[in-house]
C-alpha cells in the first residue's frame, strides 16, 4: 500500500479494466443471488433487481471518479471478491437473504472503497482510531447479515433454559444429527434461545433503530437549527422556547410517559426519541451556525442577494458540517443507550425481538448465580460506544486542529 | 541563578544574551520544516534591539526563542541561547520558570487576548513578584501603581481595580507593559505591542515603554514589522526575511542609508503615490445625504449628520480611529444597517435604505472588500466557485464563458488562472486571499467598490501591492473607490479626496493636497502628526512639541481608545 500516494493520480492505464471487471462481477453476482436463490417471482425481486443496477451504476461511477491508483484498484477488487467467493461457498444461506446480502456487499464495497479514498488521512490515524473503525465496520456487518452470521433463529428454542457457555444443541429438529454436533457457544437464555443468536439478531434490530432515529434527529434539529440561526428574530425566539419546553422534562421520564400513552410501537419508539434528541442537535446547530453567520462571506453572501436557501445549503452547511458529523456520532451512542435504558424498563422494543438492552434484564438473574453472561449483550453495548467515541474524537482532532 | 550573585555587579554594556545559530523547526502536516536558519543575536544590558520583517519571517518565533521557549508546533533544533552566560537550551524547565517573568518577560501583541478578563488587573500584576518572592503582595500593590503612574495611566490609585474589560486597548497595553516590568526584569520581548493600536494611542504607549525601559535599564527585544515604529524604539535594528538575518545595525545609519535592497524596499513602501485628480464636473455616483444612524438597542446614534460624495473614477479615503463610525457609514451605503435619517443617493437616485429592498442591479453596482479577508472567502470554496457565484448570479454565465470569465479575472488580479483556480482558501496566503475577494467583487462589474481597512492586515509590501493592483484597476476600469483606513500613509499613497470622522462625525473633508496641507482641523492635526516618520528622533520631537502645546493649554485628544 505504501505506494499509493507515489503514483499519479490520473493514471488512465490501470484503471478502466480492473474496475469495470469487478463491478460486473459483483452485478453478476448480486443479480444471481437475486433471481437464482429466490424461489418465486415477487415485486421484492423486481424492487432487488433494481436495486442492484442502480447500485451497480453508482458504485462503478464513484469507483471511476475516485482518485484512482493501481494498488488501490487492486484492494478493492481483492476485497469484493472475498465477500464473493465467501458467499458462492455458503450459497445456500447467502442466496436465501438476497438483501441482506446485497446490503452486506454495498458495505463491504462501500467501506474498501472509503478506506482507498481516504488512505492518505487513514494512514495517520492513531490505532484507538483504527480500532474504532473496525469495531463499527464488524458491527454493521454483523446486523446486516445477522439471518446469515447467526446459527440459530431470532426466536427458536434450542433448549433448555440458561444453558451454560458451549452446550451442545439438543432440540433433534432444529439441529439433526447428519449436519453435525451444534454447539450454543454463549449458552442460551431464560427461555431457551440461543444467546448468541440473540445477540447478533440485537445488534441489528437496536442499531438499526438507533441510526434511523439519529438521522431523523439530525434531520429535523439540524434544519430547524440553521434556520433559527440564520432568521433570527421570532422564528429563532420561538423555536428555541419549544426547544427548552422540551428540553426542560427530564427526557427519560418524558419518554417514558408518552410511550406508556400512545404504545410501544417501532414508530412511536422512533418518532418520540428522535424529537426529543432533535433538541439537542437544534442547539448545537443554532450555535454553530450562529458563529459563522457573522462572518463576512455570509455578509457577502446576503449583500449579494442570494436567497435563504443559497445561503443555509453552500455557506452555513459547509462550514457546520464537522461538528455536526462528530455530534451525530455521540449522538448516535446516546440514542443507543436510550433504546437500551427504555428496553431494560420494559418499554422498549417488546418480546420476542431480540434487544441488547432488554437481554441484559431478562437474564439479569445469572448475575446471582456468578455468571457473565449477561454482562455479554451490555458489553456489546459499551464497546460500539467505545469504538464509535474513538472514530468520534479522531476526525474532531483532524478537523479542529490541523487548519487553524 | 545561583552563580549571578556572585560575579560583579551587572554594567551597561555587558552582554545579557546571546543566541548562536539559532535553528527553530515548524511542524505542519506531520513534518518538520526549518522556519528559523541559524540567526545569531547579542544583546548587551540596556539595549534596545528591534527585530523587524514581514510576517512569517521568524520574527516572533527568534524573540521568544530568548526564553527559551518555542511555541506549540514548534522546537529549537539547534543553537545556543546563552542568557548570562547559563543556556536556556539546557537549563531543566523548573529553572527556565524562575526565570521566566522574572527576569525575562513577554509583552504580547493583543493586550485584550492576554489578561485573563476574570481576575483584576492588580491581581495579575501582583502575580509575578509574589510567585517569584520578589516582593510582598502589599509591596507588590504599592509597586503597581507607582509603575502605573510612570506609565502614565490615567487614575493610577484606581485604575488598577479595574478587570480588563473595563480599560481601553492602550491603556490595557500599557498595562501589561506595566506587568512585565513588575519583577524588573532584565530583558522585556515586546512583540508587535502597538501594531493593533490607533495612531494616537500608539504614540502614548511608544512613550511609555521607551520611557519605562530608559528608566530600568531594561534590556529589550522590539518586535514589529513597522520600521518607522522600530526606528524610534531601538538602538540596533536587525532585518529578518524567511528566517534569515538580512540585515543588522545601528538605528540611525540603517535608516539612513540601508545597504540590502530589501530594507531599501520596506523603506521604499512609504514613498508609492499616485498624482491626484482633479474633481470632476460630474454628478457624484455615491452621495451620502445627512445620514444618521443608530444600532438596534443602542441609547444614541453612531453617526451624526454624515454628508459627503464619491465621484466616478476617484477614490475617497475616509478616515479616522477606531470607533469613529468609518465602517457604519459603508453599512449605511451597503444598506447592512438602514438610517434613522438622510439617505444614500446613487446616480442621484435614492437607494432603498435596506440592502433587501434593493434590486439585483442595485446590488451589483456596489461592491465590497473587507478587512479580514480569511473570513470574506468561505473555506470550504474553491476559488472557481467563489468569483463564479457573482458571474452566474448576475450576469447568468455558466459553462464555458463562466470558466474563461473566471481564468480572466484571475489573470487581471495577477494570479496564474491554471495554478489557483481549483484551490481552496485555506492554500492561499494573505495577500492572495485579498486578491480573490478583489476579484470577486470585480466579477460582479460594479460602478462603484467599498474597501474597508482592505491592507491593515496585511504586510507592507503586500499591502503596497494589493494598492497597486486596486488603482491599475481603478484606471482600467473607471471604477470608483470609497476607502475606509487608519493608516494615513495609504491615505496619502491613493486618495483624491479625504474624509476625517472623528465619533461619528465628519470633522473635516476636501482634496487630498488640501488636506495635508495646514492649516488643519485640529484632530486632522492629531492625527497626521502621530504618524511615525522614519526619523529616529522623531518621537522625542514630537513628545516635546505636544508637551509644549500642553502647557499653552491647546492639546487636542483623540478618541480615547
Amino acid at each position: 500500500m505504501a505506494d499509493t500516494d507515489m503514483s499519479v493520480a490520473t493514471d488512465t492505464q490501470v484503471s478502466p479494466l480492473v474496475c469495470r471487471a469487478a463491478t460486473a462481477v459483483v452485478y453478476a453476482f448480486l443479480l444471481a443471488v437475486f433471481l437464482l436463490g429466490v424461489g418465486e417471482f415477487s415485486p421484492w425481486v423486481i424492487l432487488g433487481i433494481a436495486a442492484v443496477h442502480a447500485y451497480a451504476f453508482i458504485a462503478y461511477k464513484y469507483w471511476s471518479g475516485l482518485e484512482r491508483t493501481g494498488t488501490g484498484d487492486l484492494v478493492v477488487a481483492a476485497v469484493s471478491a472475498v465477500f464473493v467467493i465467501a458467499a458462492l461457498i455458503n450459497w445456500g444461506s447467502f442466496s436465501a437473504y438476497a438483501w441482506e446480502t446485497f446490503f452486506g456487499m454495498a458495505v463491504v464495497q462501500g467501506g474498501i472503497l472509503c478506506v482507498v479514498q481516504y488512505w492518505k488521512t487513514l494512514r495517520q490515524a492513531p490505532p484507538s482510531a483504527w480500532f474504532g473503525l473496525i469495531v463499527v465496520m464488524v458491527y454493521a456487518l454483523l446486523a446486516i447479515l445477522a439471518p446469515i452470521v447467526a446459527p440459530f433463529g431470532e426466536t427458536s428454542i434450542v433448549g433448555s433454559q440458561y444453558e451454560l457457555w458451549g452446550a451442545a444443541c439438543t432440540k433433534v429438529e432444529l439441529c439433526p444429527p447428519e449436519a453435525g454436533a451444534k454447539q450454543m457457544i454463549l449458552g442460551t437464555d431464560h427461555l431457551g434461545r440461543d444467546m448468541l443468536s440473540r445477540l447478533i439478531y440485537g445488534a441489528r434490530n437496536t442499531i438499526g433503530l438507533a441510526f434511523l432515529t439519529t438521522i431523523l434527529a439530525f434531520s429535523l434539529g439540524g434544519v430547524m437549527g440553521l434556520l433559527a440561526a440564520s432568521l433570527g428574530g421570532w422564528v429563532d425566539n420561538l423555536t428555541s422556547r419549544v426547544v427548552d419546553i422540551l428540553m426542560a422534562i427530564p427526557s427519560l421520564v418524558f419518554s417514558l410517559l408518552i410511550l406508556t400513552v400512545v404504545g410501544t410501537s417501532y414508530v412511536s419508539i422512533v418518532l418520540v426519541i428522535a424529537v426529543l434528541d432533535s433538541t439537542r442537535v437544534y442547539r448545537l446547530a443554532r450555535a454553530v451556525a450562529m458563529n459563522i453567520v457573522v462572518m463576512d462571506y455570509v455578509e457577502v453572501a446576503k449583500l449579494r442577494g442570494e436567497g435563504l436557501w443559497y445561503i443555509i445549503r453552500h455557506e452555513l452547511l459547509p462550514n457546520a458540517m464537522p461538528p455536526l458529523v462528530a455530534e451525530f456520532g455521540l449522538r448516535f451512542c446516546f440514542v443507543f443507550l436510550f433504546i437500551s435504558a427504555l428496553s431494560f424498563l420494559g418499554l422498549g422494543l417488546q418480546p420476542p425481538t431480540a434487544d441488547w438492552g432488554s437481554m441484559v434484564k431478562e437474564n439479569a438473574t445469572l448475575i446471582t448465580f456468578e455468571d457473565v453472561t449477561p454482562l455479554v449483550p451490555a458489553g456489546a453495548i459499551a464497546l460500539l460506544t467505545v469504538g464509535v467515541n474513538f472514530v468520534v474524537d479522531w476526525f474532531l482532532h483532524k478537523t479542529s486542529g490541523l487548519k487553524s | 541563578m545561583s552563580d549571578t550573585t556572585e560575579k560583579a555587579p551587572p554594567q551597561k554594556g555587558d552582554v545579557l544574551l546571546e543566541m548562536r545559530g539559532l535553528r527553530i523547526e515548524g511542524r505542519a502536516d506531520e513534518v518538520w520544516f526549518e522556519i528559523v536558519h541559524g540567526v545569531d543575536v547579542t544583546l548587551k544590558r540596556g539595549e534596545v534591539l528591534g527585530l523587524i520583517g514581514e510576517s512569517g519571517a521568524g520574527k516572533s518565533t527568534i524573540g521568544i526563542a530568548a526564553m527559551g521557549f518555542a511555541r506549540d508546533g514548534c522546537r529549537i533544533s539547534d543553537g545556543e541561547i546563552l542568557f548570562e552566560g547559563q543556556d536556556l537550551r539546557k537549563t531543566p524547565e523548573s529553572e527556565l520558570r524562575k526565570l521566566r517573568g522574572n527576569r525575562i518577560s513577554y509583552v504580547a501583541q493583543s493586550a485584550a487576548a492576554s489578561f485573563n478578563p476574570a481576575h483584576k488587573l492588580i491581581d495579575q500584576y501582583c502575580e509575578a513578584p509574589t510567585q517569584h518572592n520578589v516582593l510582598s503582595r502589599s509591596d507588590a500593590e504599592r509597586d503597581a501603581v507607582s509603575l502605573f503612574r510612570r506609565l502614565q495611566l490615567p487614575d493610577p490609585e484606581n485604575i488598577v481595580f479595574r478587570y480588563p474589560h473595563q480599560v481601553s486597548g492602550g491603556q490595557l497595553q500599557r498595562a501589561m507593559t506595566a506587568m512585565a516590568m513588575s519583577c524588573r526584569p532584565d530583558l522585556i520581548i515586546f512583540d508587535e505591542p502597538t501594531t493593533a493600536l490607533d495612531v494616537t494611542t500608539q504614540i502614548e504607549v511608544l512613550a511609555a515603554i521607551k520611557d519605562a525601559v530608559k528608566q530600568f535599564n531594561t534590556a529589550a527585544i522590539y518586535i514589529t514589522h513597522d520600521l518607522a515604529v522600530v526606528a524610534q524604539m531601538a538602538d540596533r535594528i536587525m532585518v529578518l526575511r524567511y528566517g534569515d538575518l538580512v540585515e543588522e545595525g545601528v538605528t540611525g545609519p540603517m535608516v539612513a542609508e540601508p545597504q540590502e535592497d530589501y530594507t531599501r524596499d520596506l523603506l521604499a513602501v512609504r514613498t508609492f503615490s499616485v498624482e491626484e485628480r482633479a474633481r470632476p464636473e460630474s454628478k457624484p455616483i455615491v452621495e451620502v445625504r445627512n445620514v444618521t444612524a443608530q444600532y438596534r438597542g443602542a441609547p444614541t446614534p453612531v453617526l451624526h449628520n454624515v454628508d459627503f460624495k464619491i465621484h466616478k473614477k476617484r477614490t475617497v479615503a475616509v478616515v479616522g480611529e477606531s470607533g469613529s463610525g468609518k465602517s457604519t457609514t459603508a453599512r449605511v451605503i451597503t444598506g447592512l444597517l438602514p438610517p434613522l435619517e438622510g439617505e444614500v443617493l446613487y446616480d442621484g437616485q435614492a437607494l432603498p435604505k435596506d440592502f433587501r429592498q434593493r434590486n439585483k442591479d442595485q446590488l451589483r453596482k456596489l461592491q465590497m472588500i473587507y478587512q479580514m479577508a480569511d473570513v470574506a472567502v468561505n473555506p470550504k470554496q474553491r476559488i472557481r466557485d467563489i468569483i463564479g457565484r457573482p458571474l452566474s448570479f448576475y450576469l447568468g454565465l455558466s459553462g464555458k464563458k463562466k470558466e474563461e470569465r473566471i481564468r480572466e479575472l484571475l489573470s487581471l488580479i495577477e494570479l496564474e488562472p491554471d495554478m489557483f483556480i481549483d484551490r481552496l482558501p485555506s492554500e492561499l496566503s494573505g495577500g492572495q486571499k485579498q486578491r480573490i475577494c478583489i476579484a470577486r467583487a470585480l466579477a460582479a462589474e460594479p460602478e462603484m467598490i467599498i474597501c474597508d481597512e482592505v491592507t491593515s492586515a496585511l504586510d507592507q509590501l503586500v499591502a503596497e501591492g494589493i494598492l497597486k493592483l486596486l488603482t491599475r484597476l481603478q484606471d482600467e476600469l473607471d471604477l470608483a473607490y470609497m476607502f475606509i483606513t487608519h493608516d494615513l500613509a495609504t491615505v496619502r499613497a491613493i486618495s483624491d479626496e479625504v474624509v476625517v470622522m472623528l465619533q461619528g462625525r465628519v470633522v473635516e473633508q476636501g482634496p487630498r493636497t488640501e488636506m495635508f496641507t495646514p492649516p488643519h482641523h485640529e484632530y486632522t492635526d492629531l492625527l497626521l502628526s502621530s504618524v511615525p516618520e522614519m526619523d529616529p528622533n522623531w518621537l522625542d520631537g514630537l513628545l516635546d512639541r505636544r508637551e509644549q502645546l500642553a502647557k499653552e493649554g491647546r492639546m487636542v485628544s483623540g478618541a480615547g481608545n
